[in-house]
């Protein structure tokens, strides 16, 4: 039963469950063999042409076989399953991809998995801590920062690494910080905002 | 009003910022096979064989398709045109020819370059004013006319010599390409039964549903679209989503696997619509007090290569083509040809852009003339209450025009600034400043187009939480967020009480499109009677609780009081109480609400009638930076003032504002999606440029209310009248710093140096090369 609580005190736990049963039962994975940990991997020969690739996402390490040309966003999205960054480009152009790797912002499109060798990811599934929200996504929610949805993920990243590099931008350096990031929509205003509001926050 | 007007966060807030949100590519299955497409080899070409022996007999490929292994219908759209796969002929560049599942991208792509198609070569035609001269290639039977519209009011021979001098302009307006940050996607499969299921990124499902269903020769019961989160659209996805979404439904048929269908930007822009180019000869009588005697308007639409929206299109542009202006003699005559470029279609605006640009800056050409200020002769030539359109429809609801064109200005000072602007203009600084004024009207909804009815549901669940459903889609818009606000209004509960449910094709009745700024109004009102109608049967069990059988209830705050007068009475339960009171007595509290508007009517001959059964007003001023050495324009402040009916959420009204100036600065501005001989030549955002965050300039939305008594709260419509006049504020602005007139759009470098497009000769990079699977 629902109770009285604002709209805006929505706590994670509470959307999980909501869109758990949704889903569940429609992701799964053709190639799942290859992201597991190399452990379970070495037995078999590694696929012909595949390079083993170490890397961090959000913490936790993997070990993996890659194809060499296989790009970072690839491996999240193909291989991790990490659907929450976008590919809408593929080009280097639109930022819908970005990651943090080694805590600066990359176009994961525009980058080899094999470049990422023994750094570290984050992607918007590593801003969440536990049941909490990064103040980021509480910003962005609270200033309304997007419409679709869609670039959201990348302008949140792009956020982080601004603010990580300079936790009190000014305007300028927060349009220079989004710059980056496409939005169809035209959300800017509000994503702007929303970088303010996060940096307040922090 | 509890929460209507409310700034709230959106319903699909946390999925949003969280990456939860499932887009359409989200989606995988096991034993998935990936798609790729044939693309025409030739703009214009019969197709004489294709063979797929090679491609199909690669390891690893499940089928190869062409049109002859459709079973069902080919052809849909509007016209019943567009081929899922090319059959009898390619007619642009981005037909395709034959489809690939396959165990890989990899292996789909490489399949592909094995398909061997023979083409006879057939003349092309890529300029809409040359596909309508007899001796045109014709691209289908009938000839290259699509439409011809017409509107005749008075008469102009009369009202031409009761001028004191003739106005006279040719205006171009370019294709534009949607840009959806989301490229196309559907995953199809079959379901357990023997029917298919497709998940998409599709606008208006309920015309997908229809055309895939034809497709696979089922039943539409049998077909189950899902419609998945979507990553904008802005009327792109319709007949191009469709035509992704059908062939992944088709190859799933033939394998009986699921299949993954998924556009790179690439595909997304050689394949899709984009907005009409339109070519506009505008001829005013005028008179030096300022006002207008007559217009004979003629403008011709290049249609591209199938029909898709562009009868619609034209006609919402010969209503409006006069703009809100008074003028007792009318003649407008509106084409649209085919031609061998994309195919056009709906798009944001919708007929509008292109005809407000050349109305505006008409209109600013006029007050030139006369010597008086922009927005002088816009107020003395402004509809008011009780005007009359050039369709010969009195406007009966509040007509703010003026308004809103006085809020504009005096927001931005554009009084003072034009004039200062005017007199600064020899200085020696190469950088010049100018403030642009412009308005316009719109008809709300689809009008006499077609059916207008929209379809939502409202479940209360035995616990009290609330399901809300509609067939109108969130697209980024906020409908969504809006829907549930007014249900929310209607039963006096707290919104997060309630959950929207995703639309599938069999959830909700067939809706419409989600088109024409209709969601609001058409969805808002469908799920404000569903909401009324469920709230029905609970103040029958409250007469009961109460043993009044005539009392009226009020509902706020999640209870329920008597209704005394005008206020509020007695307090007789709480909401969660009278819903387990409702199921109690075997009334579960489950309804549908159905909106349907039907006050329009339409003279094909003489362009009269009640076109749209209420209209929007909207005022924009633009100010603007230009080099005059370079010819670079800096938009540096927007005022948009629009009148709303009623916001419903005033963040995400302010939100559609914001994002409708950005577009519509890429339209005056940027934005070109350019074809050479049919071959598209801004394939991805590092040629196609829309505007990025250091772009857009500051902006102000001023919104007003006039509650409509249409709309749900009295609430209209803000998407497209947010983009449709900002194109003709910016040139306005640019000919207040320059005295340079921009009659073709975008008002680029080129453009504001030279008076005229330069192009390329040599391809570039991304059409020189050949383009890999993602």
């Amino acid at each position: 039963m629902p109770n009285k609580k604002k709209p805006s005190s929505l706590s994670r736990r509470q959307f999980i469950k909501g869109v758990s049963t949704g889903v569940a039962g429609t992701i799964a994975t053709t190639k799942l063999a290859r992201a597991l940990p190399i452990e379970k991997l070495e037995k078999a020969a590694p696929p012909e042409g595949h390079l083993p690739l170490e890397l961090k996402v959000n913490g936790k390490p993997y070990q993996l076989y890659v194809e060499p040309q296989t790009t970072l966003v690839e491996v999240l999205r193909n291989e991790l399953q990490l659907t929450g960054t976008k590919v809408s480009c593929n080009h280097g152009e639109c930022g819908a991809c970005t990651v943090l790797l080694d805590g600066k912002a990359v176009y994961s499109c525009h980058i080899l998995a094999l470049d990422a060798q023994g750094k570290s990811v984050t992607t918007i599934e590593g801003l969440l801590n536990g049941e909490e929200l990064h103040p980021i996504q509480k910003a962005f929610i609270k200033k309304d920062g997007y419409q679709c949805g869609f670039c959201t993920p990348g302008q949140i990243m792009s956020t982080q690494a601004l603010l990580l590099k300079n936790p009190n931008p000014t305007k300028e350096e927060i349009l220079d910080g989004l710059s980056g990031n496409l939005c169809r929509c035209g959300a800017y205003p509000k994503i702007i905002e929303s970088v303010e509001e996060a940096a307040k926050v922090k | 009003m509890n929460i209507i007007g409310k700034r709230e966060p959106r319903v699909d807030a946390l999925g949003k910022v969280t990456g939860a949100a499932k887009f359409a590519d989200d989606y995988n299955m096991p034993h998935q096979l990936y798609a790729a497409v044939k693309y025409a080899e030739f703009p214009h070409a019969e197709i004489v064989s294709v063979d797929t022996a090679k491609a199909a007999a690669l390891s690893g490929v499940q089928a190869v398709l062409t049109a002859k292994d459709v079973p069902g219908s080919n052809r849909f759209g509007l016209g019943g045109d567009i081929r899922i796969l090319a059959d009898d002929r390619t007619r642009y560049l981005g037909d395709v020819v034959a489809v690939v599942a396959a165990e890989s991208r990899a292996l789909a792509a490489q399949a592909i370059d094995l398909i061997e198609v023979t083409y006879k070569e057939l003349p092309a035609v890529f300029h809409p004013e040359e596909a309508l001269k007899e001796d045109a290639p014709k691209i289908h039977e009938q000839g290259n006319e699509i439409v011809h519209h017409k509107l005749r009011r008075g008469n102009v021979e009369q009202g031409f010599a009761e001028a004191d001098f003739i106005l006279e302009h040719r205006f171009t307006t370019q294709a534009i390409e949607h840009s959806y940050i989301e490229p196309e996607a559907a995953l199809a499969y079959p379901d357990e039964q023997d029917g298919f299921v497709v998940i998409g990124s599709l606008q208006n499902f309920y015309t997908s549903h229809k055309a895939i269903a034809a497709a696979l020769d089922l039943p539409l019961s049998k077909v189950q679209i899902i419609q998945s989160t979507m990553g904008g659209s802005f009327g792109g996805k319709d007949e191009s989503a469709t035509m992704l979404a059908a062939r992944a439904a088709l190859l799933a048929q033939k394998t009986g696997r699921p299949v993954k269908m998924l556009n790179s930007r690439e595909d997304s822009i050689r394949q899709s619509y984009k907005r009409h180019p339109y070519i506009l000869y505008y001829k005013w009588g005028c008179r030096y007090d300022g006002s207008i005697t007559a217009m004979e308007l003629k403008a011709i639409a290049d249609g591209g290569a199938y029909v898709s929206m562009s009868p619609f299109v034209t006609w919402r542009s010969v209503v409006q083509a006069t703009g809100p202006y008074h003028c007792p003699n009318v003649k407008t005559d509106l084409y649209a040809a085919f031609t061998n470029n994309n195919f056009t279609g709906a798009m944001r605006g919708f007929g509008s852009p292109q005809v407000n640009f050349a109305i505006e800056s008409m209109m600013d050409e006029l007050a030139e003339q006369v010597g008086k200020s922009p927005l002088a002769v816009r107020l003395l030539n402004g509809f008011e209450t009780g005007s009359v359109t050039a369709t010969g429809q009195r406007l009966n609801h509040e007509v703010s025009l003026k308004h809103a064109l006085l809020e504009a200005a005096s927001a931005s000072y554009y009084g003072k600034k034009w004039a200062e602007n005017r007199l600064t203009k020899n200085k020696s600084n190469p950088i010049r400043k100018g403030i642009g004024i412009s308005c316009a009207y719109r008809g709300v909804s689809l009008g006499a187009e077609g059916v207008d009815a929209a379809s939502a549901v409202v479940y209360i669940q035995p616990d009290g939480s609330v399901n809300v459903s509609s067939g109108i889609i969130d697209m980024g818009q906020g409908a969504q967020t809006a829907m549930s606000q007014i249900v929310a209004e209607v039963l006096g509960i707290n919104l997060n009480r309630l959950r929207f449910l995703q639309p599938d094709s069999g959830r909700v009745a067939d809706s419409g499109p989600t088109v024409a700024s209709r969601g609001t109004i058409m969805g808002g009102g469908a799920a404000k009677i569903a909401a009324e109608n469920v709230r029905a049967v609970m103040e029958k069990t409250l007469r009961e609780m109460t043993e009044q059988e005539q009392a009226d209830f009020l509902f706020e705050n999640e209870e329920i009081f008597l209704k005394k007068g005008n206020g509020k009475g007695k307090r007789v339960a709480g909401f969660d109480e009278v819903v387990a009171r409702c199921y109690a007595k075997g009334r579960p509290l489950f309804a549908s609400g159905v909106r349907h508007i039907a006050e329009t009517n339409w003279d094909e001959e003489t362009g009269q009638g009640d076109a749209y059964f209420t209209y929007v007003y909207g005022a924009n001023v633009a100010e603007v930076e230009v080099d005059t050495e370079t010819g670079r324009v800096d938009v540096t402040k927007f005022y948009s003032v629009h009148d709303v009916g009623r916001a419903i959420n005033r963040s995400m009204v302010e939100g559609q504002i914001y994002g409708g100036v950005a577009m519509g600065m890429g339209y005056g501005i940027m934005e070109e999606f350019i074809q050479e001989e049919g071959q598209a030549k801004t394939l991805n955002f590092d040629e196609y440029y829309i505007p990025t965050a250091l772009d857009v300039p500051y902006m102000k939305a001023i919104i007003l209310e006039n509650p409509d008594a249409k709309g749900p709260f009295g609430a209209k419509s803000i998407g497209e009248p947010a983009l449709e006049m900002a194109a003709p504020a910016i040139a306005n602005a640019i000919f207040n710093a320059t005295g340079k007139r921009i009659l073709n759009l975008p008002a680029n470098l080129e453009e504001v140096l030279l008076g005229k497009k330069l192009r390329r000769k040599t391809p570039r990079a991304s059409v020189s090369c050949k383009i890999g699977p993602l």
